[in-house]
């Protein structure tokens, strides 16, 4: 687990964890989740979880930090962004550069060095550039791979690239005061270029094949990939942890009033002299290194990344796991990206039963569909506070706006 | 004029007629006189019976033509007569008589057939064009026409000319009259006569012309060591974009002008052929991963003679410097290259105009698409502030009342005419149906309603799903609506389009008095600019919003019915409208109908603009317009037509 | 009394209709004034041209005593040059306590990293409690202020301005919707203002402009028609005729 961030301030002031129980709870549920997980997993524990499960708890959580990434500039600074799914998706294609280069130059390695005259350098990267790029018909690296071949270069791009086009995007749309359904709008726009771009075979990332064998993980050939998920769940977790510790100290204080300050009134914000644009710069492009950074760690565990990925439903589907899971919380964001998610895999894999009416039988593979956004409509007329907000009555509190400030 | 008409009559006439010298022979006799040919024919000899058999003028000669080109002419051994077979019953086969058409029968041992080989047929169908370019029946002489326009040849240049004479049909003349001066231009032995030919279609648009002097340009590529005397198109710079050095030197090497190039992988095979005790050459293979130590190996290999020498880029240079790399015309007139250069560039001027004007066509029937699309959606966000995520959803639903109104009503002019009020209705009532349950209840949350209406448009689409199957369902045009009106070559539009077209100006007129002349216009007018104004005036809001949102749902319906004639109807038909319609919205300006029009006029001719300019990827055409409208938001927030001061709402 | 804002020949157009017409005003420092006019008399219009709102279409408008112009600058650099603006409707966070509330106003840094890094010092929380005091909230300081009453919640509004430390204050229509009592406090509050920075302002009610015994420009049609003591303006023909006369 992630060690306990403090800030250490005023004499006598209480630490940040202390201030904020909420995010104490949130950690310590998380650890004891990942315990379980581990105790009853295949390669550590009991191997009542299968690895193939293990693989989707751990997706989950990636899934987890986005939406509160997603929550942080949706229900906290009032950015409906439709595009959040797009910097998770680039922070995949981003890490699966590196996974897809360094795994097929240990293969190419391996064949040419089968020949009786061993391959020159020219010879490997040719290789690696045939084997991938072969599909969409070419063998030249294009220059967005220039850094594939490090790993570290690559996890600089993992925050880079997507840190830089939400801050190009950011600048460009905050400056002109676009807001509300406007922005919603233009974010989509964003997401469908983006989207579109990759889908051609010419983009440098194989078209609609994508990436693809990215669970094997270069230099970790010999460990088993029940070994491997749980790394990566673990990776998960802690990425998890810190990302709710991250974003719960951003939404406190002084900077969570400022930024709930411009959800409300951006106006007033402005008039009272802060500089309003750069506080969302800020917030869309942290919350957009965060999705990135979930994408880098989901990816690995789906496999394969595609640009129907990236398309704009993507990030609408994540904006309806915030807006269930209940906006303006953090909890909120966590508990509906998990809930939604798991039960939408639990319903179009066939694990929920058919229902018989007679006449007529429920495939809920074919109507999970309608029953999510049905129920989408209902939870956004009928319990706009979502499932967090139902859990706030439970431990009665139900102002979580107003916490912390006391 | 009627002159020419009587001339053409006469002449037509004559041609008919038999030739009294001959009037007398049967078929079957002059095919006597040459039985071993008609039975054996062989492509360089069958000419001669051709010809007698055209020049005998007989009236049967066109049809045993024929049925010999189908190799329906059999041989009965029996009496040593030709003639048609027509069927067969078991072992025997039907007869036809040659000259009477009088039915008989032969046993099948007793016949043997007439195999004209390929060559042969090609040779009778050219003796068949004369009969059917001049016959009686004009749709076989338009495909022998056509035939000859395929399959263009410099031997029925004469033929031509003089068939179109004859020609009683003025527009079938026009087009052997055209054809024939393609032949010209292309075949004819004198050159004045071709260059009058080619200069004679300056201006021309249509396809075959502009074909046939391709062909006259018609260029090979050639090397020599010096510049050779042959009609140059163009002397080509090795290294240019037109030719890569690479290239080059392998015309070189192709023209044995130049020893091949040793690739990488030909180094690295020779090395594998000479290994000896772990090393090439004296150089270990471990060194072998390093380029320059192959290279000396291979280098050593060389000194030894057992490999060929490597060609360096010294040698290369100095290989591509040493000769002269052309395009040479296959036409060796230069004059008639000139000319054919000379009229296609001018023919060029003309297309690449007309291709503006088709271009212009093609963005405003896109734009009339866009318009349509979006202008529902305008409607509701002017008024009510609310983006309708499902009203793409109303589009498909009015594309999916089409086909179901076709599965009742066969007669596709009445079931459209049905299906596009039923459409409206249908649509009008589900977004009533959606204002009431849901939207009425988010207003002042945009965001919220934003998600909601997402909810509902996953709902329908998957319940489409559920209800019509993932495959397509066609929405068939009537009739009258299929095809196009071609202006010229380059220039035509569909007349599906056209009604797109049509319609879309019938919706904006419609909208327009609908705003401007009525008392629910006002109201919806009063609304959009001060809500609680016009609450406060008398003016019931909720009535309001709900007949907007009816009616913007409507429009959609319209609109759903109008894309799905063109395009396959799918559960899918509305999410890929929905993008474009957002960015129209976005860029026109909010709650202005001419808003809209400008921004589905920009979006629609931007989209078709980048088209052309990179037409092979409409992906990338589709990622740089909605850069294109990110950058324009930077200028014109509000949109093309702003409302400005207090009503903006800021 | 020194010159703090200069409004000179400043116009504004929307949509061929003039809002501002050659508007020129000065503000000294200290100073209390009031600006009062028909409905569509430009006043509003003219506080958006001072915070940067509106840019106007012709004129200039200075600032202190080196005369820096307002017009390239941004709202929230405004703002941060001093100038409070409270609006006609009371725009509080209603979501926060008034305590965060006041905690946004506190001049403090603005950037966003200063602001990340922030933690209350004792000398902030004291200075929120003293304005407390003085807006009469001490009582409420963790309640949220949507729960505030209207009155109380135009307070905080007021005592938001007093927190941003302001060398100038635009008050929009501060009295609109008071009782009598809570009006007899915020005359207070803006007296007690005006003695250490400039407040502007803009007033329906003759009542309350009176009580505040300040100097009075009267606008009409985006233009100044007359400047003076209460009892002046009130006796200019002009005047007359706009506000009785027709």
């Amino acid at each position: 687990m992630p060690s306990l961030s403090t800030q250490t301030s005023g004499a006598g002031r209480k630490t940040f964890l202390a201030q904020h129980p909420s995010v104490m709870w949130f950690l310590l549920a998380l650890a004891l989740f990942t315990l379980g997980v581990t105790v009853l997993a295949e390669a550590t524990g009991a191997g009542l979880i299968s690895t193939s499960f293990v693989k989707t708890l751990g997706k989950t959580l990636c899934l987890c930090l986005v939406a509160i990434a997603m929550d942080v500039v949706w229900g906290y600074c009032g950015i409906l962004s439709l595009g959040h799914m797009a910097f998770f998706g680039i922070g995949g294609y981003a890490i699966g550069m590196w996974l897809m280069y360094a795994r097929t130059e240990i293969i190419v390695r391996d064949s040419l060095l089968a020949a009786p005259i061993p391959p020159t350098p020219q010879e490997i990267t040719d290789g690696i550039g045939t084997q991938i790029f072969g599909v969409v018909g070419s063998a030249e690296f294009p220059l967005i791979w220039a850094f594939a071949d490090s790993f570290a270069l690559q996890l600089l791009m993992v925050i880079l690239v997507p840190g830089l086009l939400a801050l190009v995007f950011g600048w460009l749309a905050f400056r002109s005061r676009v807001t509300g359904v406007y922005l919603s709008i233009l974010t989509q726009a964003m997401t469908l270029a983006l989207s579109l771009y990759l889908f051609q075979n010419d983009s440098g990332l194989r078209g609609n094949n994508g990436l693809s064998g990215l669970q094997n993980i270069p230099g970790f050939e010999t460990v088993s990939q029940d070994a491997i998920s749980i790394g990566f769940f673990w990776a998960s977790a802690v990425a998890l942890g810190l990302g709710y510790v991250l974003f719960a100290f951003v939404v406190s204080g002084k900077m969570g009033s400022v930024v709930r300050g411009i959800r409300d009134n951006e106006a007033r914000v402005r008039f009272l002299g802060y500089h309003v644009e750069s506080y969302k710069l800020f917030v869309f492009t942290l919350t957009a290194i965060v999705a990135a950074i979930a994408g880098a760690l989901y990816y690995p565990q789906a496999g394969i990344i595609n640009p129907a990925e990236i398309a704009p439903i993507a990030s609408i589907y994540l904006a309806v796991w915030v807006a269930i899971g209940g906006r303006g919380r953090l909890y909120g964001a966590v508990i509906g990206a998990a809930f939604v998610s798991l039960v939408s895999s639990w319903f179009t894999g066939g694990g929920a039963p058919d229902v018989e009416l007679g006449i007529y039988t429920i495939k809920w593979t074919d109507w999970w569909l309608v029953l999510l956004g049905l129920s989408f409509v209902a939870v956004t007329l009928f319990f706009p506070q979502g499932i967090g907000g139902l859990f706030d009555r439970l431990v009665r509190n139900p102002t979580p706006d107003a916490e912390g400030q006391k | 004029m009627l002159r020419a008409v009587l001339a053409a009559l006469v002449c037509y006439v004559l041609a008919l007629a038999p030739n009294p010298l001959l009037a007398q022979t049967s078929l079957q006799s002059l095919l006597q006189t040459q039985k071993d040919e008609v039975l054996k024919p062989s492509r360089a000899s069958v000419g001669a019976v051709l010809d007698t058999l055209v020049a005998s003028n007989l009236p049967g000669v066109q049809d045993f033509l024929e049925k010999w080109q189908e190799r329906q002419v059999v041989l009965n051994t029996e009496d040593g007569l030709f003639y048609f077979a027509t069927g067969a019953q078991g072992d025997t086969l039907l007869l036809q008589d040659i000259d009477s058409g009088a039915s008989l029968q032969a046993p099948k041992s007793a016949l043997t057939d007439s195999r004209p080989n390929g060559g042969v047929r090609k040779e009778i169908a050219g003796a068949l064009v004369r009969f059917q370019l001049s016959g009686p029946d004009i749709e076989k002489r338009r495909a022998a026409v056509e035939a000859i326009a395929r399959a263009p040849s410099a031997d029925v240049v004469g033929l031509l000319q003089a068939s179109a004479q004859a020609e009683p049909d003025p527009a079938l003349k026009a087009q052997k009259q055209r054809l024939a001066q393609i032949l010209v231009a292309r075949f004819a032995p004198d050159s004045a006569a071709r260059i009058a030919a080619i200069t004679g279609f300056s201006g021309a648009l249509s396809l075959d012309i502009r074909a046939m002097l391709n062909q006259i340009l018609e260029t090979r590529p050639g090397v020599a060591p010096a510049r050779p005397n042959a009609n140059i198109a163009e002397i080509l710079q090795p290294g240019s974009d037109a030719l890569p050095i690479a290239a080059a030197y392998e015309q070189l090497v192709a023209a044995d002008l130049a020893p091949p190039m040793i690739s990488p992988a030909q180094i690295k095979e020779t090395l594998a052929q000479n290994i000896s005790a772990g090393a090439v050459a004296g150089i270990p293979l471990a060194q072998l991963a390093q380029p320059d130590r192959r290279i000396a190996a291979y280098q050593a290999l060389v000194a030894q003679g057992k490999a060929a020498p490597l060609v360096g880029p010294e040698d290369m240079t100095k290989a591509l410097n040493a000769h002269v790399f052309y395009l040479a015309y296959i036409e060796p007139d230069r004059a008639i290259t000139d000319a054919a250069r000379a009229t296609l560039q001018d023919i060029e001027t003309a297309v690449a105009f007309n291709k503006g004007a088709d271009l212009a066509l093609d963005a405003l029937s896109l734009a009339s698409i866009y318009f349509l699309a979006a202008i529902g959606l305008a409607i509701t966000f002017g008024v009510m502030g609310v983006i309708n995520m499902a009203h793409g959803e109303f589009i498909m639903i009015g594309a999916y009342t089409g086909y179901v109104v076709q599965q009742f009503v066969p007669d596709y002019t009445l079931s459209l005419i049905v299906a596009l009020p039923l459409a409206f209705a249908v649509t009008f009532g589900a977004g009533v149906a959606m204002e009431r349950l849901v939207i009425r209840w988010l207003y002042h949350r945009p965001l919220e309603t934003l998600l909601a209406t997402f909810g509902i448009s996953i709902a329908l689409q998957q319940l489409a799903k559920n209800i019509f199957g993932t495959q397509a369902r066609p929405l068939t045009s009537p009739a009258w609506l299929d095809g196009a009106w071609v202006i010229n070559d380059v220039v035509q539009i569909s007349y599906i389009r056209i009604a797109i077209f049509v319609l879309a100006l019938l919706f904006l007129g419609l909208i327009l008095v609908v705003l401007k002349r009525t008392r629910l216009g006002l109201e919806v007018r009063a609304v959009t600019q001060n809500p609680g104004m016009a609450a406060s005036m008398g003016i019931n809001p909720d009535r309001i919003n709900m007949l907007t949102f009816g009616l913007g749902s409507g429009i959609a319906g319209i609109a759903g019915v109008a894309i799905g004639l063109y395009a396959k109807v799918t559960s899918e038909i509305g999410s890929d409208y929905i993008v474009q319609s957002f960015m129209t919205v976005v860029v026109g300006g909010v709650g202005n109908v001419w808003g809209t029009l400008a921004g589905a006029g920009m979006i629609g001719s931007l989209q078709k603009g980048i088209e052309w300019l990179n037409p092979s990827n409409t992906l990338a055409a589709q990622t740089y317009m909605i850069l294109f409208i990110i950058l324009f938001i930077q200028f014109r927030p509000k949109g093309i037509v702003a409302l400005k001061g207090r009503a903006a709402g800021d | 009394m020194k010159r703090l804002l200069e409004v000179s020949g400043v116009s504004v157009t929307f949509d061929g209709f003039r809002a501002i017409n050659n508007l020129s005003i000065q503000i000294g420092q200290p100073e209390l004034r009031a600006v009062i006019g028909p409905n569509g008399a430009g006043k509003t219009t003219f506080m958006d041209i001072i915070t940067g709102k509106t840019r106007p279409d012709s004129g200039t408008v200075t600032w202190g005593e080196k005369g820096v112009s307002l017009l390239a600058m941004s709202e929230s650099q405004i703002a941060r040059l001093g100038i409070g603006r409270k609006f006609q409707k009371p725009t509080v966070f209603e979501a926060q306590t008034v305590s965060e509330n006041l905690g946004l106003a506190l001049k403090n840094r603005r950037g966003p990293l200063d602001v990340l890094m922030y933690r209350r010092s004792r000398r902030d929380t004291a200075r929120i409690g003293e304005i407390a005091e003085e807006i009469g909230l001490s009582a409420q300081l963790a309640r949220p202020a949507g729960q505030l009453s209207h009155g109380q919640k135009q307070w905080l509004e007021i005592g938001m301005l007093l927190a941003q430390d302001p060398q100038l204050l635009l008050v929009d229509e501060p009295a609109a919707g008071m009782t009598p009592s809570e009006r007899e406090h915020t005359t207070d509050l803006l007296r007690r203002a005006a003695e250490t920075c400039a407040v502007v302002v803009v007033e329906h009610d003759m009542e309350f402009v009176r009580r505040l015994e300040c100097k009075v420009t009267v606008l009409h049609e985006g233009a100044v028609l007359a400047e003076g003591s209460l009892s002046h303006v009130t006796r200019n023909q002009d005047v007359i005729d706009v506000y009785l006369g027709r």
